[in-house]
Order: C-alpha cells, then structure tokens, then sequence
C-alpha cells in the first residue's frame, strides 16, 4: 500500500489541478464576471450588479430562452421517439451484428458536427439535392424553402444529437432482462402492458440518460441555429456567443450562460435522482 | 371431461436442428405433485416453455385442461411459472410484484389487497411487502415469487429449478414448504430439477429424462427401486453394477453366473440362456461380513473382497470394496445403536470381507454399455 501511495497521490494531483485550474477556476469567473457590470477597456468592470440576471428576464430575452428550450425539447423528443425503436432493434439484432450497427452509429462522429452541418446545407439550400431530387422525381412543381426554418434547424440538431440518445438507450435495452418480460407474460400480461409497467420502467434511465445528452447539448448549439436557421433563430448558445464575440457585453453573456448551466445542473440533479430511485430495486 | 390436466402426446421439439425433445408422451393427474428429472440438457426446462408458451412445439399435442395450446399465447393460458432466476421485477415492491397478476384480471382496491396479503401470509412474507426484490435474501426472492405465482391461482404451477440458488439447509426447508404448500393449494406442480433427492423426496411421480426422451415415468419408489434401464439406475441414487450371464433360465426364476459363482435371483423380465445382464445393487442393500463372523459353509455362498476405503459419513459408514473378481462395489453401512457391540463399524483399508446382498432386491437388467 504505501509503494503505491505516491503514484496514486500523483494521478489523483493531476485529476484534482485539472478540474481546478480548466474547470472551477472558469467557471467561478464566469460567475464573478455574471454579477459585474460592463466595464470600457477591461470588459468588466469590478462594481456588483443583479441588473445582468434582471435583463435576462427582459421579454426579449425570455423569449430567446424559451424558443432555446422548446427547439432543444422538440428535438430531444424526435430523437426519443426515432432512438428507442431503433435502439431496441439493434438489440434484437444477431449477436455478431450488432458491434458493426454500433459502429455505424459512432461513424458520423468521426467527422466534426461543423462539417456536418455544412453538407446539411447542400442537400437543404433551395437549389440543394434534396430539392433536386424531389423535382427529377416530379413530386414539387418549385424548390421548397428548407433552408433558414426551425425545420430545418430541428432536423439538423436531430442528425446531430441522434447517437447521444440511441447510446444510453441501447445500453438499457441490451441489460434488459428478458425472463422478465416472460415472466410478465406468464403472469397474463400483453404487449402494452408488458410495455408501460415492465420495460418502459426499467429502461427509464437509458431514455433520462438520453433526453440530458441530447437536450443539454441541444441548448447550446448555436452552429446549428446559425448555418441551418439563418437570422431568424436565435438561441442561449447565439446569445451567449453574441454577447461575448459581438456587443462585447460579458456581465450579460456570463449571466445568460450561468443560468443556462444552473439550467443544466437541475436536470442533471433529477437525473441523479432517478437513477437512484431505479438502482434500489436493482437485484445485487 | 379428461382425467389428465396436462397431456403431451409425441411432442418433439429441436433448437438449430438439434433435437432436444423426441416424442415425449407425458400425463399429469390433476393436484399431482410431478417432477421432471434429468441432466442438465435433457429437455426438462424445454418441456416447461412449452407448457408456460414460451415456445411452440414443433411436432406433437400440448392439452391443458383437454384443450390444444397450440395457438393459445402465455399470457391466456392457466398456468403460471416459478422461474430459476425467479424473475422479480426490481422496480417493484414485494407486493407490487405479487399484485401483478391480479391487477390484469382487474382486482382492484381491498379484494386486491386481500388476495395479495394471503398470499404473502402464505409464503410467510407478510412483513416485507413494502421491500424490493433487491432487499431480500435469496430465500425470500424464493417466496416472492412462488407468492406471485400461487396468487393468480392457476391449475398447473410451473417450477423450473426454483430451489438450486438455495444453500442446503434453506433448500431442505424449503422443499418441505412446497410440499406442504402443494397439498394445501392442491395446484398441480410440475417441477423440474437434476437433484435426484429432492424429486424422490417431494414428488407423486417422477419422469427421468435423458437426451430429449422419458427414460422411466413412476411413483418414487418404482423409480428407485425398479429402474427399467441402466441410465435412470445411475442417476437415481448410487448402485453398483455386476456384469453376468444366465446359465440357467426358468421365469421368473434365473441361475445368473457372476465370475465363479452362480445365483438364483428373480425377475420379471425374460431372459434366455446365455444372456448377458447387468445386475444391479444398491449400497445400502450389500451386506458384510468380516473375516471372524459366520461359519466356513456361509462363506462358501459370499463373495470375499478387500476394503479400498473407509468414508465416515456420520450415520452412515461407506466403504469401497474390490471383489476378487475385480469389479469394484459401494457399500453403505448404518449404524445400528441398538447392537454398539456387533455392529462395529470400525473397518481398516485392506482388510479381508466377505459380502453378499439382500436376495430379490437387487435389478436385473439386459446387458446394455
């Protein structure tokens, strides 16, 4: 034990500086900087100010928020509803298969989510391939406006965001215990049944593990909103981006990210929550 | 109306071309206690996904009550299951677990609790219905899921293993508990195990299987005592097996020749002259004799031996002799408390015995490898 203790007093060290130094040390100063108020030269000035969080509460702003939060929650739901079916089937899958399925859903990673973007351009734009092919097949009579909608701006963010929830609810499934779904049939129970009171409860975790992965990167993806929404969508992560890049204005900019990642630290919170709730019952 | 609750005829059944049930024909009494015995892979557990629904037979009749399963799914059928692994729902409470099927025939409000409770009294849970599967004992996972079985009250309960993740003692216990249970309930159970004990010990009648087939069907004590082939004599219980040949053949009378010796035993079976045969003898039932006991006319009739080994069991001494034929055979001794003076059991290895058995108690049975 104590050979060892040295090395261990070195790797957790290590552990310990990084978390301070690249990510308390960041984030307190975000915080700090959240309270202050908008200075000339410096960027902040050192006087205390609540006006930042009150600003925040300006309707326009809200508004900012909310739209951030029902095209995250949109999205997450898309995602739930296209990732569960396919998560289960992947499991249902042979064996040897299913390491490649997985594979192919990692493969898009390989490539940055900026590039990605960018093709999701080409095939949207009103002379782009997806409005090619739909005139080749006769279906449109004249290019359909795809580019700069919510849309268009969900269904990027749903390319994008897809393997982060089809991750967690693949690992749910594939524990899921199959004797108990026989069991619930031995006990009389049919399809939906087995469903809403077997699987659905047990896989809770996966799909709340999911909907975080998904919705929290969901706020804050500004590139999406910016490439596929044009102008017209602004979102936190736009916000945030603006008030740092373009007004200048880092009190309000720190103010909006701190509240964006409160925002996070509650969902998190419940998460934590009902995995607890779910691994009491977990047989040891 | 049919006096069999449960009837398979020719049922066959094979995974990936390989067959694991062959023709298995099989009668259950309605309020049987029926144990499926055998080997691990012998079709036992298959034969219980058929009957629970599981899986469709791909050959054969499955009758519950006189009526075809065939397109019937598990969860309309009478019949519920107690699973090796007992299945629980983790999510679950104990009595959550118990509810469930009830709460599908839409038992609501007292009734539900009422059913439930007795349920749980009847297991001797009653105090722990507010727990999850995860906070109980292996024990108490038995009974939870015997609880959530028995509650749905079905003809025939299912009990696939139910007492292998048990240690000894509770597995005692509880095969005592299911027994009891069974009378009380008068549910008809098919339990399968490969614990030849716990069959003879708890079942109205037993079918060994082996390979996919029923080697025997009988009461416990046909099964012990009458073994109708080589494999259901092996695996029920400890025999020795004494290779011979019938010299003399006059039913139900036979001179069989062991080596140098030749006996009159009896058997219901037919036999010709010239035979082979396998006679076989329980330990229990040889008997010994030491080199100072009996007179030199007895001894003529006994087949001398050499102790191999002594193994103090506690009640029971066993040893592992060598006939001088050179065929080697078991013995269990009991000790006999009324008689400390003779029946002294304290045998040294390579010491010189002369041993018989008890006549018409052994089995005769054709030559088979």
């Amino acid at each position: 034990m104590k050979v060892k203790e040295p090395f261990k007093f070195a790797a957790v060290g290590v552990i310990g500086f990084w978390l301070i130094a690249f990510t308390l040390l960041p984030n307190l100063l975000v915080v700090v900087a959240s309270v202050l108020e908008r200075g000339g030269d410096e960027f902040v000035a050192l006087v205390f100010t609540p006006d930042n969080y009150r600003r925040l509460f300006d309707p326009l702003y809200l508004g900012v928020l909310l739209d951030s939060l029902w095209l995250a929650a949109a999205t997450t739901l898309l995602c739930l509803l296209l990732g569960y079916p396919f998560a289960y089937l992947l499991t249902r899958m042979p064996a040897r298969w299913r390491p490649l399925l997985l594979l192919l859903v990692i493969v898009p990673f390989w490539t940055s989510s900026l590039v990605r973007t960018y093709a999701m351009v080409i095939l949207l734009q009103t002379n782009g391939w997806l409005n090619q092919l739909l005139l080749d097949l006769g279906w449109i009579a004249e290019p359909l406006e795809l580019l700069y909608t919510e849309p268009a701006v969900i269904a990027g963010m749903l390319y994008a965001l897809l393997p982060f929830m089809i991750l967690p609810l693949y690992a749910v499934l594939e524990k899921l215990d199959r004797r108990l779904i026989e069991a619930a049939r031995d006990l009389g129970a049919g399809r939906v049944t087995i469903f809403r009171r077997i699987i659905l409860p047990l896989t809770l975790p996966g799909i709340v593990a999911g909907c975080l992965l998904t919705f929290l990167p969901g706020l804050g993806m500004f590139y999406v909103a910016d490439l596929l929404g044009g102008a017209r969508a602004m979102l936190v992560g736009n916000l945030i981006r603006d008030q740092f890049l373009s007004a200048r204005d880092w009190p309000f900019g720190a103010a909006a990210s701190v509240l964006l990642t409160v925002l996070m630290g509650l969902l998190l919170w419940a998460y934590y929550l009902s995995a607890r709730r779910a691994n009491q019952g977990a047989l040891p | 109306m049919n006096e069999w609750v449960i009837e398979l005829r020719n049922v066959s059944k094979a995974y990936a071309a390989h067959p694991v049930l062959r023709n298995v024909n099989l009668q259950v009494r309605a309020g049987e206690f029926l144990t499926l015995l055998g080997p691990s892979g012998c079709g036992k557990t298959t034969i219980l996904r058929l009957l629970a629904g599981f899986e469709p037979a791909d050959g054969g009749e499955i009758l519950i009550g006189g009526q075809d399963m065939r397109t019937l799914p598990p969860e309309q059928r009478q019949v519920n299951t107690v699973f090796q692994s007992y299945a629980l729902f983790p999510h679950l409470t104990v009595f959550e677990n118990v509810a469930f099927g009830p709460r599908l025939k839409r038992i609501r409000g007292e009734a539900l609790r009422d059913q439930v409770m007795e349920a749980l009294r009847m297991v001797k849970l009653e105090d722990l219905a507010g727990r999850r599967p995860g906070q109980l004992s292996g024990g108490q996972q038995q009974r939870v899921a015997m609880a959530r079985a028995v509650v749905n009250r079905p003809r025939v309960l299912l009990l696939d293993e139910p007492l292998s993740a048990l240690d000894y003692k509770l597995r005692k216990a509880m095969q005592l508990e299911l027994k009891q249970l069974q009378r009380r309930l008068g549910i008809t159970f098919i339990f399968v195990t490969h614990d030849q004990e716990e069959a003879l010990s708890m079942s109205d009648r037993v079918a060994v299987m082996n390979a996919g087939r029923i080697e025997q069907f009988g009461t416990p004590r046909q099964i012990y005592e009458a073994p109708e082939n080589l494999f259901v004599a092996r695996f029920v219980g400890e025999i020795n097996n004494l290779p011979g040949r019938v010299v003399v053949a006059a039913p139900p009378r036979y001179d069989i020749r062991l080596h140098d010796r030749v006996v009159n035993l009896k058997s219901s079976r037919v036999f010709g002259i010239g035979d082979r045969v396998n006679l076989l003898i329980r330990p229990e039932d040889v008997r010994i004799w030491r080199e100072w006991e009996g007179s030199a006319e007895e001894r003529a009739a006994l087949f001398p031996a050499m102790v191999e080994e002594v193994i103090y069991k506690g009640s029971t001494v066993d040893l592992a002799l060598r006939l001088d034929s050179g065929d080697a055979l078991s013995t269990t001794q009991f000790f006999n408390e009324d008689d400390q003076a003779l029946m002294n059991l304290d045998f040294r290895e390579g010491e010189r015995v002369f041993v018989d058995w008890v006549h018409d108690w052994e089995t005769i049975l054709p030559h088979e490898e």
